[in-house]
């Protein structure tokens, strides 16, 4: 079609809508893409010049998240649809020095890629053009504080997380030198992203596992939605909101050393059990998680933010939330003991004679492991009845240094010392 | 990020400087732009240098032996700019390149006759498989990450200094053999000779 047809299939936007612009979109509409629009709407928005712009049809691939700035992104971002969760390990001989390169290679990347610029070597620039909120985010394993020579400056919950009962872990899905968190509203955009992260850092690293994880796809829900897992309920009410408890998430600047502005992040991987799942009917599998599943309220309450009443009795004299329901024991009077969930399904092809492989990337952050998350865990280890149908099956933790401001590499406060 | 550095007062004729230029960088260049144009350089005019930028800037990280350096080459004056030669310390031996498709239907470097051509207000791309910076007789490894410095001249004699990162890049595989071309030349092309003399001749 023309450039004419082209700058009219989006009248609403273009303001100062003289007549003769108006006549070329009506033009346009009888034989264009604007046509769509119906004749009477395209009459309407040609007219209305004050109206406020329609966001143009590809809005969700234009959008981008800034990358800049005192935090990384990726954290306290509304969590994108997709997700890559890319664990690597150093090649030996990598240094400070060598460090240094690469996070300036990644910056730099990033830095492009967040834009919805092509990177600097980009072999396939075009799949750069649709930055989809894509945000990258970057944590060190232990390692890169003995390759740094930098033991001194590691934090002290920088180290696998202790041995859990429940958990089945393999070494498939566990631990990382580093890690690279890629989210967007576009899985083209996240490979793509991926891909060229991982080759420019080739010769400093290694791929040690990849856990590529969902939620619902953008514009499918309302904004703010909580996400539902693959078993069906409502998973993440009751988030950490950045804004209202940032030192819950963010170390801070006095405290925090090299690490402020920066935050942990766990990596762990849920397998779920979706075959013993089915034998459950719903009021079963309400009482395991003790909200219900239609609207994730809790069984006591009518709307999924209500507080759960934890002393509430029913008829025949039982709590209405079971003892070692999910978010029974999960809860802790300990207001400290709470962390950011972001975490994302994955559906994987199932093994010989499965009929499927799902479960849940379950990622949180949190200023400190030791202090947050493990309590929490311990009291999920001894009782939640949801550990029947779930098992952890890969475990992660990395400290997520600060982000990078104009000019500053990602890690500088660390490596420049 | 990159930093501009342009000769203010010229003692060289062009044709001169760019006769040395080629002498220090050990290979030879097309002297004859800088001969066309020496008659009409003014003294108070803008070296082609000041006009002269490049957007992203980089070099494929090689252990050894030669690599290439690409970016695009931006002119915001209003006449043409000319790359001559290029210089860096990291390579024994600079050229600027092109690829082109030889009789056989094969792609194949050279040595781009007359430099780089950077239109009055337009942009000349340096890219893997098109025009680039050839670096050979590399001193060391260039490692991914590091940054080369790279003068370009042009063909007034000014200069611009680039910063261009060494990223890993599994493309830009053209080997490029010196003395099989210079056999083609000696065949094919004889204005493109190893000898600024004689070309000017």
């Amino acid at each position: 079609m023309s450039a004419d047809d082209e700058r009219d299939v989006r009248p609403a936007t273009s303001s100062g809508s003289s007549r003769r612009s108006f006549l070329r979109g009506g033009a346009a509409a009888l034989g264009g893409a604007a046509l769509a629009l119906g004749g009477r709407s395209a009459w309407d928005a040609a007219q209305a010049t004050e109206a406020p712009a329609a966001p143009p049809a590809d809005a969700d691939g234009r959008a981008t998240v800034p990358f800049r700035g005192p935090h990384q992104a990726g954290v306290d971002t509304p969590p994108q649809s997709f997700a890559a969760f890319v664990a690597l390990d150093l090649a030996d001989g990598v240094d400070r020095d060598a460090l240094i390169r690469l996070m300036g290679i990644w910056t730099d990347d990033v830095d492009r890629l967040a834009a919805g610029k092509a990177g600097l070597t980009d072999t396939e620039p075009e799949l750069a053009q649709v930055p989809a909120r894509l945000t990258v985010t970057l944590g060190y394993g232990p390692a890169v504080f003995t390759a740094a020579g930098l033991e001194d400056r590691r934090p002290s919950w920088l180290r696998p997380l202790p041995a859990f009962d429940v958990d089945r872990l393999e070494d498939r899905w566990n631990d990382g030198d580093l890690i690279l968190q890629v989210c967007a509203d576009d899985e083209v955009t996240v490979s793509h992203a991926v891909r060229l992260l991982v080759k420019e850092a080739r010769t400093f690293t290694t791929v040690r596992w990849v856990q590529r994880g969902f939620r619902r796809a953008p514009g499918t829900t309302k904004p703010g939605t909580t996400m539902r897992n693959l078993m069906g309920q409502v998973d993440g009410t009751r988030n950490v909101d950045t804004g209202v408890d940032p030192g819950l998430v963010w170390h801070t600047d006095a405290a925090g050393g090299w690490l402020a502005g920066g935050t942990s992040m766990v990596v762990r991987r849920i397998a779920m059990n979706l075959d013993t799942w089915d034998e459950l009917d719903r009021a079963g599998r309400e009482q395991a998680v003790g909200r219900r599943l239609a609207d994730g309220s809790p069984l006591t309450g009518t709307a999924e933010h209500d507080e759960p009443d934890l002393e509430a009795k029913g008829p025949n004299g039982l709590d209405v939330i079971n003892p070692i329901a999910h978010i029974r024991r999960a809860r802790t009077e300990n207001a400290a003991e709470r962390f950011l969930r972001r975490a994302y399904n994955y559906d994987d092809a199932p093994g010989p004679g499965e009929l499927s492989a799902s479960g849940l990337v379950f990622v949180t952050f949190q200023a400190d492991v030791d202090r947050q998350f493990v309590p929490v865990q311990r009291k999920l280890d001894e009782a939640d009845l949801l550990n029947i149908w779930t098992t952890p099956i890969g475990s992660a933790v990395f400290a997520v240094p600060p982000g990078a401001r104009d000019g500053e590499y990602l890690g500088q406060a660390l490596l420049e010392a | 990020m990159h930093t501009v550095r342009t000769r203010t007062a010229r003692t060289l004729a062009p044709l001169t400087a760019l006769a040395l230029t080629a002498a220090l960088a050990g290979c030879a260049s097309d002297a004859e732009a800088g001969a066309d144009d020496a008659g009409t350089e003014q003294p108070e005019q803008h070296m082609q240098a000041d006009a002269l930028s490049v957007t992203d800037p980089w070099v494929k990280a090689v252990d050894e032996g030669m690599t290439s350096a690409f970016g695009t080459l931006v002119n915001d004056s209003d006449t043409d700019v000319v790359v001559t030669s290029a210089q860096t310390d990291v390579a024994g031996m600079v050229e600027l390149h092109e690829v082109v498709t030889d009789d056989s239907g094969s792609m194949t470097m050279q040595e781009k006759d007359g430099g780089f051509v950077v239109p009055a207000g337009g942009e000349h791309e340096l890219a893997p498989g098109g025009d680039h910076v050839m670096l050979m007789d590399l001193t060391g490894p260039i490692e991914p990450g590091v940054d080369v410095s790279i003068t370009l001249v042009t063909e007034d004699g000014s200069e611009l200094e680039v910063t261009a990162p060494a990223r890993s890049f599994s493309g830009a595989q053209e080997e490029y053999d010196p003395e099989s071309e210079m056999d083609e030349m000696d065949h094919e092309d004889m204005d493109h000779s190893d000898h600024e003399e004689d070309s000017d001749s």
